[in-house]
């Protein structure tokens, strides 16, 4: 009888720390939650304030700079110009909310209606890219830093210098005129050939991954020598520096106690290796493959005009060009949001990774 | 048979100046014993113990007249076999286990380790023999420290989770590299008395490597001097009072007693000691 009790209590006590434990969980949720509001709030703010500091009158922009005044005021009181700042901010942050980015004044379009069309295209690349940077470059730098000094290590430290000294657009057009203009391996400028343009539905805006939804592998087939080209680009310079950065960390952990520990232990190399030296930096790497992600979210701006890609680097570029604020505004609202959004990731990929975070 | 059989040790790192010596040509037996090997830092003592688990990095060059542990020619054995020693038959516990744990991995599985790289036994006679392991270093809740990282551990549990990782093949030489000076003075003595009642027990040979006398002539049969890359000194621990050397003379009266008034505590003359 008496054993009966002391188990009923020990259950309760389980179930309290388990309560607890979901409690701390929600509350660091809720905290996560409220850290991506008010960064994002943030970043609205500063877009807002962009938009009203720039010398471009947006009311100008839309009726042309041979409007009467009392169309110029009419339209300018239509736009909410004339109400105080922050109560524009509060329509701004509404509108922003409620996906109403304003209307590109190039094309007379809802300026998310063009963001959606651009981003999937440049994340598409971007993530091809990183995962060509990642695959290739983590691998290299472990193994670089295994055999410091080895021909393997010199040839890696080259490649890694290679990555910061060649220009993109230069790497962007000696591979179109070799990879596609003489060898014809690989599909030329834009996302797709042309012929192939607009065949399948867009579901996700991943032309990739669209065609395979629509079971069209003609256009996957185009899609895909079409990406191949800019992603290794893309790919090389953030392996470049993904490699630079693990090769530097491992070396850091070789030379660490608990690797000798390891090898004391009689660990075969390859343990020593990849789990003792390499499994503490996965912390590290995630920063550097976040941020290296990031800047590919950004849109490179080079590769993506040296390849007619319809992305968002190319859309802001115009945007610029055309003096076109909401939709240069929107863009860089979606980047920021890219940019909080990966370093949310990395936070959380912080808290399962390391042990001391949790 | 002696245990370990060393004759002219030399251990040296290459610099712009050329070759340094930090281990110069040193020579001693060992048995089933223990043995202490003291000196300053910078003597050498610590690159000894990692020459004999062949745990120089590069670009450091060990050579030796002979190193045979057990008869087996350490100079030579190929490091698939050297490697099949350490953890078995060779083990090392060093200086802190804050640096010498690894941060990521859970503690029963760091020990686990040994067993998996030595054994064939199964994930549940892994376990089980840790928390054996576990409980033989006076761990009262094994279960639970098993699942825990070394950061949620105290200096003195967290090395005798490292003794414990150290000796769970028991091994026939056990080298403990400062194995207290990181830890609190409260807890030192149950960290040696662990180390000493274990050793014991197995009959493995024992070098404890340290800076301090006191520590090592109660834990230690046999006591090596190191100075300068050399060994200045070999007694019985016994013996160590009535040191002969001028080095090992210079280090007890620079020693510190309750006892005794004296103003100023002497230090060594390295001036004179480089010349004898």
């Amino acid at each position: 009888m008496k054993s009966l009790v002391l188990k009923n209590s020990s259950s309760d006590d389980v179930w309290q720390r388990r309560r607890q434990r979901s409690l701390r969980w929600l509350k660091s949720l809720g905290g996560f939650a409220a850290t991506i509001a008010m960064t994002f709030l943030g970043l609205l703010a500063i877009t807002f304030v962009i938009g009203r500091v720039v010398p471009i009158d947006p009311v100008l922009a839309v009726v042309g700079d041979r409007a009467p005044q009392d169309v110029y005021d009419a339209v300018r009181a239509e736009m909410g110009l004339d109400n105080p700042l922050i109560v524009q901010f509060v329509h701004y942050v509404g509108a922003v909310l409620s996906g109403d980015l304003g209307m590109a004044v190039t094309s007379q379009r809802p300026v998310a209606e063009e963001l959606a069309r651009v981003f999937p295209a440049t994340l598409e690349m971007a993530t091809l890219g990183i995962l060509i940077g990642v695959l290739v470059g983590v691998p290299a730098g472990v193994l670089a830093a295994a055999r410091q000094g080895s021909w393997v290590d010199q040839v890696i430290r080259v490649l890694g210098l290679a990555g910061y000294a060649i220009p993109a657009f230069w790497l962007g057009l000696v591979g179109l005129a070799f990879f596609y203009a003489n060898l014809g391996w690989v599909g030329g400028p834009g996302r797709v050939d042309i012929f192939l343009e607009g065949l399948v539905p867009s579901v996700t805006g991943l032309l990739l991954v669209d065609s395979i939804l629509s079971g069209d592998w003609a256009v996957f087939r185009s899609a895909w020598s079409h990406i191949i080209l800019p992603a290794m680009i893309l790919g090389f310079f953030s392996l470049a520096y993904i490699a630079r950065m693990t090769r530097s960390f491992m070396l850091e952990q070789l030379s660490q106690e608990y690797v000798i520990t390891a090898r004391v232990k009689g660990a075969p190399e390859r343990v020593v290796i990849w789990r003792h030296a390499f499994r503490p930096i996965r912390i590290q790497l995630v920063t550097v493959i976040g941020l290296s992600f990031a800047q590919l979210l950004e849109g490179s701006v080079m590769i993506e005009t040296v390849f007619s890609w319809p992305g968002i680097g190319n859309y802001l570029t115009s945007a610029l060009l055309n003096a076109d604020m909401n939709s240069v505004l929107g863009a860089t609202l979606v980047i920021g949001a890219v940019f909080i959004g990966v370093n949310k990731v990395s936070d959380l990929l912080y808290r399962i990774l390391d042990p001391r975070a949790r | 048979m002696s245990l370990l059989n060393i004759e002219n040790l030399r251990v040296s790192f290459p610099t712009e100046q050329g070759p340094v010596e930090v281990v110069k040509g040193i020579s001693f037996e060992l048995g089933r014993e223990r043995l202490g090997i003291v000196g300053e830092s910078g003597s050498g003592k610590s690159m000894t113990g990692r020459a004999i688990l062949r745990l120089i990095d590069k670009p450091g060059i060990v050579t030796a007249d002979k190193m045979e542990f057990d008869g087996l020619d350490l100079t030579t054995l190929p490091n698939k076999q050297m490697r099949a020693l350490r953890g078995a038959r060779i083990s090392m516990v060093m200086q802190d286990p804050k640096f010498s744990l690894n941060p990521v991995i859970r503690i029963g599985d760091q020990i686990a380790e040994v067993l998996s790289f030595h054994s064939k036994l199964n994930a549940r006679q892994r376990r089980a023999r840790v928390l054996e392991s576990l409980e033989a270093v006076r761990i009262t809740d094994p279960e639970r420290v098993y699942k825990l990282y070394p950061h949620e551990v105290s200096g003195g549990m967290g090395q005798r989770i490292m003794i414990a990782m150290m000796v769970i093949l028991e091994p026939d030489l056990m080298i403990a590299d400062e194995p207290t000076s990181a830890l609190d003075v409260s807890v030192q003595a149950q960290v040696l008395d662990i180390m000493d009642d274990l050793v014991t027990r197995t009959g493995m040979g024992l070098i404890i490597i340290s800076h301090d006398l006191n520590m090592v002539a109660r834990y230690c049969d046999r006591i090596l001097v190191m100075f300068n890359g050399e060994i200045v000194e070999t007694c019985a621990a016994s013996e160590l009072a009535n040191a002969k050397h001028p080095y090992t003379q210079g280090l007890l009266a620079s020693m510190p007693t309750l006892d005794e008034h004296r103003n100023r505590l002497p230090v060594l003359d390295r001036d004179q000691l480089g010349s004898v």
